[in-house]
């Protein structure tokens, strides 16, 4: 399992193994301030990057910033 | 007694304010002269001796997405009063109000030298992460406890106020730091081990020196290695629901997740999906929910080949002040469907 979240801290605390820090708390996975097809990029990509997180092997709690 | 009154900071949220719900939620820090809010009966409680002599107030939202900064910027506007004691809350099981509460008195003890205090419920994910920088009150679970809160948080800023010596955490009521005292005993540590294992024998009550910290943790799941033939399912705790939140998933304190059939849907529309979640602006995501819920996503990778398949059943509740108890329960329900149904990864998303 990939978390992605708003409030990395939490997920932390929590106990998610593999973190992925989401956009912001009411759009994680989006921002309205974007025109619809950049917004859909950045879904997707955000979306890619979690699913790269599920490839990787882990041995402890990790967030995967970039 | 003191001829010259003890001056203290409060901190609030937009919401105890009196300034907006969630639409406010991303308002950066200001300041207000004297008390407000919740800092009014504080105020009295506190009595002649101290003074609220201003409330610093920060957006939920705004604080949780920029910690650090949000932090700084309430110890610059703190700074000016000269108080000499910082309380903030209390915050019940208010996950981000927590984490501001417990980030600002980190961040103004740290830069500003001054005794802080704060107050939430032992749920709050805030606790872990601040109780050991941190004197924090336990408190009900929600905001029907303020009555009990305001004079527990008074006798303590009084005592911070007067520069009192605070003792051990049962004595004066706050979360353990964790911090260990030594202290001189008549017996050895074997005596008192053999002690506490014949009365554990017993059956009898006893008492840890050195209590366990008690999180649960599950080890990291394997790698996917082959992510073209795996069915993969996405999770939300952000609340997504077909129009109308048949299940009646509660807006907080969920009882309950539910699950719904995605099989030949594309896209996430405002006219069949919305967000049921009462702890965040809910705009954003009925306007889109695949911003919480990144459906679309998901499908064009699908259709791409690159995962095997999306599955065709999400599952969703509402992280919003749900009992750590409810939600293990949930997230275990969860998972034995998920892998009874050969489910090979999941991607979770919170708001």
């Amino acid at each position: 399992m990939v978390h992605v979240a708003s409030i990395v801290p939490i997920s932390l605390t929590v106990g998610a193994n593999r973190i992925v820090p989401a956009v912001a708390i009411p759009y994680p996975l989006g921002n309205p301030e974007l025109p619809k097809d950049e917004e859909r990029g950045l879904r997707l990509n955000l979306v890619k990057k979690a699913l790269r997180a599920l490839q990787m092997g882990v041995e402890k709690q990790t967030v995967f910033e970039e | 007694m003191a001829d010259k009154k003890y001056r203290v900071v409060h901190y609030l949220n937009q919401f105890y304010a009196g300034i907006g719900g969630e639409a406010k939620a991303n308002i950066p820090p200001l300041i207000k002269e004297g008390a407000v809010g919740p800092g009014i009966p504080l105020q009295q409680a506190l009595g002649e001796e101290g003074e609220i002599v201003a409330t610093v107030v920060c957006g939920d939202s705004y604080f949780a997405e920029n910690i650090e900064a949000a932090a700084e910027s309430v110890v610059e506007s703190v700074a000016p009063y000269k108080p000499d004691v910082f309380v903030a809350g209390p915050a019940f099981t208010a996950g981000r109000y927590g984490i501001a509460c417990g980030a600002s008195c980190a961040a103004v003890s740290k830069k500003l030298g001054i005794p802080v205090v704060t107050a939430m419920y032992e749920e709050n994910p805030a606790l872990e992460l601040y109780r050991k920088e941190v004197y924090i009150i336990p408190t009900a679970g929600s905001v029907r406890g303020m009555k009990e809160a305001i004079p527990k948080i008074a006798s303590f800023v009084w005592k911070l106020g007067l520069g009192q010596e605070i003792g051990l955490p049962q004595e004066e009521g706050y979360f353990p730091r964790g911090i260990r005292v030594n202290q001189f005993v008549d017996r050895t540590g074997a005596e008192r081990a053999v002690d506490m294992l014949l009365s554990k024998l017993r059956g009898e009550p006893f008492q840890t020196e050195y209590p366990m910290p008690t999180f649960e943790r599950v080890p990291p799941s394997p790698a996917i290695r082959d992510l073209r033939s795996t069915t993969i399912a996405l999770v939300t705790s952000g609340g997504i629901v077909p129009l109308g939140n048949p299940d009646r998933i509660e807006a907080a304190s969920a009882s309950k997740f539910a699950e719904y059939n995605i099989a030949g849907v594309d896209d996430l529309t405002p006219d069949a999906y919305q967000t049921c979640h009462g702890g965040y602006d809910p705009v954003y995501a009925n306007d889109d929910p695949d911003r919480v819920l990144p459906l679309d996503a998901m499908r064009a990778l699908e259709k791409d080949g690159i995962i095997g398949k999306l599955y065709d059943l999400y599952y969703v509740t509402v992280g919003n002040a749900t009992s750590v108890a409810n939600a293990q329960k949930f997230g275990k329900a969860i998972a034995e469907k998920l892998k009874a149904a050969d489910v090979g990864g999941v991607i979770l998303t919170s708001t």
